[in-house]
């Protein structure tokens, strides 16, 4: 699942430990021989047909194979093996291998496994990833395959398809859209709530029924995603227009972190709710409304006792916003080496994207409209529901080295408001100035 | 907390038997000329040499190198920054001062909570499990067990046990009148659900090498002692601890050492919560370089716990050699 701090989130099994050490210090050596020699970026490429990804949907060369890396460790996992089984055995001469590891170590291990060359020559990356991996050289320009595929931005969610774009040239090419979403236990609730009037009307309600904690509030993963919703429903964003300067101590921040937390102090969340607590709790009916995930859909469903539905992101502020990333299909400085690699992964990519509709079952919603719009789609509830909240998804914005603002920052002010060792404006205020600090030292390392 | 790590820093006292019979046999040979084997030893030192001066002596100086950059070892850029790295750690109000000393007092404060615990009660178990009674084996077994698990295993088992508000430990506790202690959440709860599980896992280890001192102590003594009429107390003061001294050095420096690491426990069960109060030290080194990718930083980090490491080592040492000659 697209669930980066998630249960199961630690154990590194021995041979993934290894091949992280000898991977690390392979690309010690090398860079201590070769003085750091990089490959360039994107050489030959960067737009023009007959290029490096070659002509056409189709990859007619020789016997080629492909590693192929995600992070789909949850429940969306065996719905991608099975379309890389489907995309095998339809093509004698390419041979996909696929390999999952958890977000929390994919991130790291990516950029040194592909320096080595034993990494994955194409991988699903999220959305505030790649403007990182391609200042970092891990991954390379694939313009060439969106202008081959004949992929255009009127078919793509506009916000997605320009976040793949790093320095005028194109990333990713966008397999998803995944935003948070509310729902609920029926047991306990009927008319899911979609503003504050009616959210607070149906805690005060379930707890008159005897539901004694209605909304647990984690102090953990996603707190921090429904924070970024929250902030642009106040009114606010967590950063400016180009993403150089924090405002996450803005009114708009505070009065987002300040409901969050009332709902403890209103005795509609338990105090204390660690990382997944509230997920479990959800599962075994304790928990009656919670905002978790699409990509959760499908671990509910799993629960024979759990009657529950799904609904968009209610409106607390003054206006309407959620948070959400994307999936993207990348290729990386790896598969640079070998053209027919180059031209097997776009052929897999435009396999994978034209078959996105069983990508959706796993709790996606399809990144392309043409595919929204058919209706095998629209026969999906849960992704139906959750495709209306795509006039006002709010996702990160592509600078690189965002993703590693964030975990110190925000997610540490939600995570001390919500435990309150801190008061919101407090952590916040704490936050915004070690942002700034990050942003700047990252701007000097990326170079504006 | 490897076993590796352990086990390497436990083998050098067994080189010392061993060149007894080495000694001997070149003796009695009589081909090498006294003066001729000049070579030898470090013939015989070289696998261990090379070993060493590959894995641990060429990365620790790489280390040193990379602290004086602004290292990223995808950029091409890796600017020198002179001893930059280490002014920002040192000075407070930058980006890297305030959670790499906060790492820092977070390990000490686990180094302090759990090592006297990890001395003390493995030789009380130890002591026990030395005397005879039915079904000893069975429980020499039983306590060592916990050791062979995996931090991964034993960090998720006692994550999920201590989680405030759906785990086990507080189940029951809420039976017997105790309610909604935040072990994961809050200081300082969290103490103990990161030294509790430690010593649990751990102390099996400690609780052999005792094992293995004790049974060294000449039973003599013990008759001795009895025949001057001491009591068990009396025993265990005159006779059993001078008798574990040198056990007693390797089992603190291992120790102190070994929670110095400390990495998995805060990782799975804390996750470094409440705010980075729990984050260790290795923790942050590990996610300010491999993570975000500050390898300049991470390695001046490093560096700074590895002299503060040797200087705790050298204090133990010390420590208990003066007592010794006194």
């Amino acid at each position: 699942m697209g669930k980066d701090h998630s249960t199961n989130q630690g154990p590194l099994s021995r041979r993934t430990f290894l091949g992280l050490g000898a991977g690390a210090a392979a690309s010690m050596l090398l860079a201590a021989c070769g003085g750091g020699s990089n490959t360039p970026p994107g050489a030959g490429g960067g737009g023009g047909s007959g290029g490096q990804f070659g002509e056409g949907k189709d990859y007619t060369g020789p016997n080629v194979s492909l590693a192929f890396w995600n992070g789909f460790t949850g429940g969306d996992g065996p719905f991608m093996r099975k379309l890389v089984d489907q995309f095998n055995s339809e093509h004698q001469n390419i041979k996909v291998s696929m390999n999952t590891l958890q977000w929390g170590d994919f991130y790291p291990k990516v950029p040194t496994a592909v320096q080595s060359g034993n990494g994955p020559d194409i991988a699903i990356m999220h959305i505030d990833q790649l403007a990182t991996n391609a200042a970092r050289r891990v991954i390379i320009p694939v313009d060439e395959v969106a202008t081959v595929l004949e992929y255009e931005e009127a078919d793509f969610a506009p916000a997605v398809w320009q976040a793949g774009v790093y320095k005028e040239q194109r990333y990713g090419i966008p397999l998803d859209i995944h935003p948070l979403l509310q729902y609920h236990n029926q047991k306990d609730l009927q008319q899911a709530p979609t503003d504050r009037a009616s959210f607070e009307a149906a805690l005060k309600e379930m707890q008159g029924k005897g539901v004694q904690d209605p909304f647990w509030v984690t102090s953990t993963w996603p707190a921090h995603l429904m924070w970024w919703g929250l902030i642009h429903q106040f009114g606010g964003a967590p950063y400016n227009e180009d993403a150089s300067q924090a405002q996450f101590n803005s009114d708009a921040g505070v009065q987002a972190l300040t409901w969050q937390v009332s709902n403890i102090q209103q005795g509609y969340s338990p105090k204390n709710v660690a990382n997944d607590a509230q997920a479990i709790a959800f599962r075994q009916g304790k928990n009656a409304l919670t905002w978790d995930g699409i990509w959760m859909m499908n671990e509910w469903a799993k629960v024979k006792s759990l009657d529950w539905g799904a609904s968009p992101m209610p409106q607390i502020g003054s206006q309407q916003a959620v948070w959400a990333s994307s999936h993207n299909f990348v290729v990386t400085s790896q598969a640079q080496k070998d053209p027919n690699k180059l031209q097997a992964a776009k052929a897999f990519i435009s396999y994978i994207s034209d078959h996105s509709i069983d990508w959706a079952k796993s709790g996606q919603i399809p990144a392309r409209a043409s595919v929204r719009e058919s209706p095998e789609f629209k026969a999906l509830e849960v992704q139906s529901i959750a495709a209306q909240e795509l006039d006002f998804v709010k996702f990160p914005p592509a600078v690189p080295g965002i993703g590693d603002v964030t975990t110190p920052t925000f997610e540490l002010a939600v995570n001390e408001a919500v435990l309150g060792k801190k008061s919101p404006k407090a952590a916040l205020d704490e936050a915004t100035s070690k942002a700034n600090q990050l942003l700047a030292a990252n701007k000097k390392k990326y170079g504006g | 907390m490897t076993t590796t790590d352990v086990g390497g820093r436990a083998a050098p006292p067994a080189a010392g038997p061993a060149a007894g019979p080495l000694r001997r046999r070149r003796g009695r040979s009589g081909a090498a000329a006294p003066g001729g084997g000049g070579l030898m030893p470090y013939l015989f030192l070289a696998p261990y040499l090379v070993l060493f001066g590959l894995f641990i002596l060429a990365p620790s100086v790489y280390v040193i190198w990379i602290s004086l950059h602004d290292w990223d070892f995808l950029l091409p850029g890796k600017p020198f920054v002179g001893l930059q790295n280490y002014l920002d750690l040192f000075t407070p109000g930058t980006i890297t001062s305030g959670p790499f000393w906060s790492s820092m007092l977070a390990t000490g404060k686990f180094v302090l909570f759990s090592v006297p615990l990890l001395i003390a009660i493995p030789l009380a178990v130890a002591i026990l499990l030395n005397q005879k009674f039915p079904g000893r084996d069975f429980f020499r077994a039983a306590y060592f067990a916990p050791y062979v698990l995996g931090v991964a295993v034993i960090g998720i088992l006692w994550r999920f046990l201590l989680d405030p508000n759906i785990g086990l430990v507080n189940h029951y506790l809420d039976k017997i009148g105790i309610h909604d202690i935040p072990w994961t959440t809050e200081t300082p709860w969290v103490w103990p659900a990161l030294v509790g599980p430690t010593v649990w896992w751990t102390l099996g280890f400690n609780c052999v090498i005792y094992l293995a001192g004790l049974q060294d102590i000449p039973r003599e003594l013990y008759e001795a002692a009895k025949v001057d009429g001491a009591t068990a107390w009396q025993q265990f003061r005159n006779v059993t601890l001078p008798g574990l001294r040198p056990v007693l050095v390797l089992i603190t420096t291992l120790t102190i050492l070994a929670s110095a690491n400390v990495f998995g426990q805060p990782y799975l069960i804390t996750q470094g919560r409440p705010g980075i109060e729990t984050r260790s030290a290795i923790m942050y080194i590990g996610q300010e370089g491999l993570r975000d990718f500050r390898m300049g930083n991470a390695a001046a980090a490093s560096f700074i716990l590895t002299l503060a490491l040797m200087l705790i080592s050298v204090i133990t040492f010390f420590a208990f050699r003066e007592r010794k000659e006194g």
